[in-house]
């Protein structure tokens, strides 16, 4: 059916023919615009309950793994505080055998100290010197009046001698008491001292004490948080899971740095062991560095075992679980194994300088210049064989960062999903109101199409409508006019039932 | 604990062999050198060294280079000066390396300048030592003016099966009669390029020795 069909519905009026498809056309429409409106609603409606419900089921699983991280999240923040308050304590049981296990000896010290200055300070108690007995009696024989008798002025008078001499006397031994007691405070001076030096270092080692027990509570109390599972507490480890993800993001990056220093070092060499030109199967793999990959994968290895039975790490909960000699015994192979695995790369790093030197001799030949033997060759023949000793070492410690790395990534990828998937019930739900306003605009767009008809049709309802109410207007008029006789004769009915009834 | 250590080290052995053993050696290349050693060509041995050195320089372990004359009677196992297959090791194939640019300066300093030039026999040698090495890439590389000239009675003018070498004419000198007529010189040219194409091998020639790195375009 193409173009010209539909302008030979007339012959040799084109135009006309396709004004006339179009009337048929509209004419179709109009006819058919009930249930075409009703279609186009319907399907509308029906793709955007389906959006509707598919962005349900979305916030749904949004909503589950929302819980999941937050399950996630407090389990590992519980794990970690867990560990946290079990090294305090073993912190404080460190202290307390350390400082407080000479704690029976401090206390002996202690008393011996205090008997002695006790000792010291009851002989140095001031006993006031007793009067002698014959003082009263002296004092009744001065109270006798002389009378101007000169013998009793003699006897006053040697009774004021003997009085002087008595003083005297007293004054003397109360000098001599005072000096032997300031003797006894004096000895009591290093007892004092030595006690107040005991005493700072046991207010040191409780200060120690209460440091960590400060520190203890701390955490205790971000324990209970998570254990009560609290919105503060969710938020810290969040941020905390955050931080840790790209601290230890960082920090493998630079192991994978210091990887491809060691890959560098034990390639070369390995070529001698595996072959220059020999690649795995079909790939464009080399089988040296496969080896050379394989070498450095298991020094890795080696430090992910050693880091885990000292209790640095708990990758592997077997290993946690094992016996203390166990684990110890653990260590030791691990150990011994790095330190072999050590001594392998340290001869590779050397045989892979002595591989450079006569590839380069070799060159310096074919390129016809004279084989000269460079200077301090021995620097970096020493320095690679020095980085081919510590790096499987250094290589050990990746287990740390890539602890964290694991535990922080399920958190940030928990998230990261939640995230896109509010996103996606973002999308759903735009896409379902777009939809909606699709089916309008269809509808609208529908009717502009037959709008010749639909003006047709509000003239034609308008003119009826006005004809109707013409209709309408007079058969009112006419009723009042019908009523108001009628609603004269009930009002004197009514009255003369009124009189009636009186 | 020592049956741990064993266990450890066995695996790691295991590892090793499994690696040299079960790999494959792919892309390989081999070169064959023919050098024309009769009177009008033998003067230009010193470039030919300086390619040798460029060649020895450029192939890997594993790979293999020849170094044959063109003399009356090429095709022949006698006229290979040396040849060798490298070491997989990287320090035993430099130390035989080494031992061929001693054979290479030995065979410079002997030369024996020949009647005639059998060139064609020196190529079905090559193509013979090329097929033997399993290289992937094989390569023969000819110092010569092209000039064939046979002994009475020798037999050459038959197809050649090339098997998909390159065949790299370095050097092609022009003789005195080429300066009389050029189209002579143009003529051997396009007579070798041809017979090596219909041979189903790959034919380019080289006279600008800087560029020897278009050896392996």
């Amino acid at each position: 059916m193409t173009f010209e069909f539909f302008t030979r519905l007339i012959e040799g009026q084109p135009e006309l023919s396709l004004l006339l498809w179009i009337a048929i056309l509209m004419l179709v429409m109009y006819v058919a615009r009930q249930p075409a409106h009703q279609i186009i609603l319907v399907l509308m409606r029906s793709m955007r309950n389906a959006l509707r419900l598919m962005a349900q089921s979305v916030m749904l699983a949004e909503r589950q793994l929302r819980k999941r991280n937050r399950e996630v999240l407090l389990a590992h923040g519980r794990e970690h505080a867990e560990r946290f308050i079990e090294r305090e304590f073993q912190r404080v049981e460190a202290l307390v055998n350390r400082d407080l296990s000479g704690y029976p000896t401090l206390q002996r010290d202690l008393q011996e100290q205090i008997t002695r200055i006790d000792e010291n300070y009851t002989q140095s108690g001031e006993v006031p010197p007793k009067p002698p007995e014959w003082l009263k009696a002296v004092d009744a024989v001065a109270a006798i009046p002389d009378n101007g008798s000169s013998v009793v002025g003699k006897i006053l008078r040697d009774i004021h001698k003997t009085l002087r001499n008595a003083l005297d006397k007293s004054m003397q031994e109360y000098r001599r008491a005072n000096r032997e007691r300031h003797n006894l405070l004096k000895k009591m001076m290093p007892y004092w001292r030595s006690l107040s030096k005991t005493l700072t270092s046991v207010e040191k080692k409780i200060s120690g004490l209460e440091q960590r027990s400060i520190i203890i509570d701390g955490q205790m109390q971000s324990y209970e948080d998570i254990r009560k599972q609290t919105e503060f507490a969710e938020r810290l480890l969040s941020s905390s899971s955050m931080t840790q993800f790209f601290i230890s993001g960082l920090a493998l990056t630079l192991a994978f740095v210091g990887m491809y220093v060691n890959f560098q070092l034990v390639a070369l060499p390995m070529e001698e062991m595996v072959g220059a030109s020999s690649y795995l199967g079909s790939s464009s793999i080399r089988a040296s560095d496969v080896a050379a990959l394989f070498i450095i994968s298991v020094e890795v290895i080696l430090g992910l075992f050693l880091m885990e039975s000292v209790g640095i790490t708990r990758l592997f909960p077997i290993i946690n679980l094992l016996e203390d000699h166990k684990r110890k015994m653990i260590f030791w192979i691990m150990l011994s194994f790095l330190f072999i695995f050590a001594g392998i790369e340290a001869s590779l790093a050397y045989m892979r300088d002595m591989l450079a030197a006569d590839r380069e001799a070799l060159s310096q030949l074919l390129s016809g210049a004279e084989v000269v033997e460079p200077a301090l060759r021995w620097i970096p023949s020493v320095g690679q064989m020095v980085m081919g000793f510590t790096l499987p070492f250094v290589l050990a410690f990746v287990a740390i960062p890539l602890e964290s790395f694991i535990h922080s990534s399920r958190t940030v990828s928990g998230l990261l999903a939640v995230w896109l998937l509010h996103m996606l019930v973002v999308f759903i739900r735009f896409t379902a109101n777009v939809i909606n306003g699709v089916s309008k605009t269809i509808v609208n767009a529908y009717d502009l199409l037959i709008f010749i008809p639909l003006k047709v049709e509000n003239a034609l309802l308008n003119k009826r409508s006005k004809q109707e109410s013409v209709v309408a207007e007079k058969q009112i008029a006419s009723d009042k006019a019908q009523t108001k006789p009628l609603d004269k004769k009930s009002a004197d009915a009514a009255e003369t039932d009124m009189d009636e009834s009186k | 604990m020592k049956r741990l250590f064993l266990s450890f080290g066995i695996s790691l052995a295991l590892l090793v062999s499994v690696l040299a053993g079960c790999s494959d050696t792919r892309s390989t290349r081999a070169v064959y050198v023919l050098v024309d050693t009769s009177g009008t060509y033998s003067q230009q041995f010193d470039k030919v060294q300086g390619v040798m050195r460029y060649l020895l320089g450029s192939l890997q372990p594993g790979e293999s280079l020849a170094l044959a004359r063109i003399d009356s009677a090429s095709f022949s196992e006698e006229d290979i000066v040396a040849r060798m297959s490298f070491d997989l090791r990287p320090s035993m194939a430099n130390a035989q390396k080494r031992a061929f640019l001693d054979s290479v300066d030995a065979f410079g300093k002997n030369i024996q300048a020949s009647q005639y030039t059998d060139i064609t026999g020196g190529i079905l040698q090559a193509i013979e030592y090329l097929n033997e090495t399993g290289a992937t890439d094989k390569y023969i590389v000819i110092f010569s003016d092209l000039k064939e000239e046979l002994q009475k009675g020798q037999v050459r003018d038959f197809p050649i099966n090339f098997n998909g070498s390159h065949v790299l004419a370095i050097n092609v000198t022009k003789l005195g009669s080429d300066n009389v007529d050029p189209r002579k010189y143009q003529e051997r040219v396009d007579d070798w390029s041809a017979r090596v194409e219909q041979g189903s091998g790959q034919w380019k020639m080289i006279n600008d020795l800087n560029r020897l790195d278009a050896i392996w375009e």
